[in-house]
């Protein structure tokens, strides 16, 4: 209807136009890329051809430092994997290293453990929904998401004093013990939180033009999902019923009740965009269930079991996984009998995310592109280590 | 399944390769010779339900002069991981066959495991280095890696001389 009849005079000369493909830099410093990732895409017009992932501008050498500090030491470095998912960090590291020593770690600091990473989840979980919202033009979301999130840090910076970064969990229990008062106010957050999600689920979940952008986009069939080895919200998303709490449980996860939720093409195809945003979203109001569970049962007792001062594993090796926001998370651990570990892999679930955006950006659009990206909720910080 | 079926199924199997037993506590493992790498690796991902791979990685032990390059693959129908090692002499150039042709994980992981120890993969293709430079010199991995001290012109802080009396001169690692 409105384009222009080439026939009339006036028209623009469309033999001059340019048809070849464009290579086009997005990032490292791009607003959608949630960190320093640079994708290196070939257009044709709006379509993708290809989009190569470049990696390693946020390359830390966490496991090289790892060798020359003592297991205490390493848990600062954990911190820093997955920034936005501290405290999930921390625990799966203690729990590799309590396994390693043949620890057992009292039922007070179990309990705290599981609460606070399940809060941490929440507040992962609600940054992935805002940062997502933004990825896809809805900047309210971004300030929900936040503002909520901000709450929790207010929890967890006065039961670890830091905000971003904790050091909270270490190995053996955890650093503090909680109060009274902090206990009342996880309580007073979760009941402000549960109808909240539910209000989201309404302005963005549920919504007609955020479905548009993100029904039948990026879909990861379970195929795809383990020859990547993809775990966590994106396997779920794929419809496939796996998490770690359930299916392998560690702590005291065996004693709560929790669903887990998995996609089922609602509003297309099965593990698309849509399907990997609302597994997380159902995510959150199952972590706000077991905290329900757990706040008021907490055992009395010791927050710390009794570890000497120098961990020293026996020598041998371990590799252990644990059910984090993004995924799972793994560390493979070499000790040579040491005070300091001999070798330090950490598995993170967002480096083999971000492996598949080749495969997933074949003719699709640009803005499609970027939708795929987002839900996919990276974290550079895990991804380059 | 347990790991000394998994074990015993797989030396059955392959009948006069030398597959062997590694006893290490707690996790073991069962270590494979270099040129069978990817015939047991389709085998467990084919016959034994290891359907995803979970982590490639390497370790350096300048102490028995081996390298060992470390696969994990995770079976979701067994629930459970299974650890396969390549065991290479600790020399320049050592190279394993790759799997990406099996895994599509493989490849990034398999790039990362050459970044941080230079233990090439044959066939791989796309062989770069991942998370370093194009043009990084050395393996950072690697027990007797040294810091470089400039990195195209520009120096490597190694320590800052306000830090405390911690930190020595040169290179520390």
């Amino acid at each position: 209807m409105n384009q222009t009849n080439p026939n009339l005079p006036g028209a623009p000369a469309t033999e001059n136009l340019r048809t070849d493909e464009l290579l086009l830099n997005m990032g490292p410093q791009h607003p959608s890329t949630h960190g320093v990732l640079r994708v290196i895409v070939t257009t044709d017009g709006e379509i993708v051809r290809s989009a190569h992932p470049e990696i390693g501008y946020l390359h830390r050498c966490m496991e090289k430092h790892s060798e020359n500090v003592d297991y205490m030491g390493v848990m600062p470095f954990v911190d820093r994997l997955d920034y936005l998912a501290s405290m999930n960090n921390e625990m799966g590291f203690a729990i590799a290293v309590e396994k390693m020593l043949g620890l057992e770690v009292p039922r007070r600091a179990e309990y705290i453990r599981v609460i606070i990473a399940e809060l941490q989840r929440v507040g992962s979980h609600l940054m992935a929904f805002g940062t997502y919202g933004l990825d896809l033009g809805a900047f309210t979301a971004f300030m929900y998401g936040f503002r909520d999130r901000e709450m929790i840090l207010d929890i967890f910076e006065s039961i670890s004093g830091a905000r971003l970064l904790y050091n909270y969990m270490w190995i053996g229990g955890v650093a503090r013990d909680i109060t009274a008062a902090q206990v009342a106010k996880i309580k007073e957050f979760v009941t402000y939180m549960k109808p909240k999600v539910e209000e989201y689920n309404t302005l963005v979940s549920y919504n007609k033009i955020f479905i548009e952008r993100t029904k039948d986009v990026g879909v990861m069939d379970v195929d795809l999902c383990f020859s990547y080895g993809l775990t966590g919200p994106i396997l779920r998303g794929a419809g496939y019923k796996w998490d770690l709490r359930k299916d392998l449980p560690y702590s005291i996860y065996p004693e709560v009740e929790f669903d887990v939720p998995t996609g089922n093409g609602e509003m297309g195809t099965l593990g698309d965009c849509w399907d990997r945003h609302i597994v997380r979203m159902r995510e959150m109001t199952q972590s706000l269930r077991i905290i329900e569970q757990l706040i008021d049962g907490i055992p009395a007792g010791p927050s710390r079991g009794k570890i000497g001062k120098v961990v020293k594993p026996p020598v041998g090796e371990h590799f252990s996984r644990t059910e984090c926001p993004r995924g799972e998370l793994g560390f493979y651990i070499v000790s040579d009998g040491t005070g300091k570990p001999y070798r330090i892999k950490a598995k993170s679930p967002c480096f083999l995310n971000v492996a598949t955006l080749n495969d997933l950006s074949q003719g699709v659009m640009v803005s499609d592109l970027i939708a795929t990206l987002g839900s996919f909720d990276i974290v550079l910080g895990e991804v380059d280590r | 399944m347990t790991f000394d079926t998994i074990f015993q199924s797989t030396t059955a199997r392959f009948p006069g390769v030398a597959i062997t037993k590694g006893e290490t506590k707690p996790d073991p493992f069962i270590a494979v010779p270099k040129d069978k790498i990817a015939e047991v690796v389709m085998y467990f991902h084919k016959e034994l339900n290891f359907e995803s791979i979970c982590s490639i990685s390497g370790a350096d032990y300048p102490k028995t002069h081996t390298f060992e390059v470390v696969y994990h693959l995770t079976s979701y129908f067994f629930k459970t991981i299974v650890c396969i090692k390549v065991i290479l002499p600790r020399e320049n150039g050592v190279s394993v066959p790759t799997i990406s042709h099996i895994f599509k994980g493989a490849n990034w992981l398999e790039r990362e495991t050459y970044d941080m120890f230079g233990i090439s993969f044959e066939g791989h293709p796309d062989h770069r280095r991942i998370l370093c430079p194009e043009d990084w010199v050395g393996f950072p991995l690697r027990k007797d890696y040294q810091t470089p001290d400039y990195y195209a012109g520009m120096p490597v802080p190694l320590y800052f001389p306000d830090d405390d009396a911690g930190a020595t001169e040169g290179s520390t690692h």
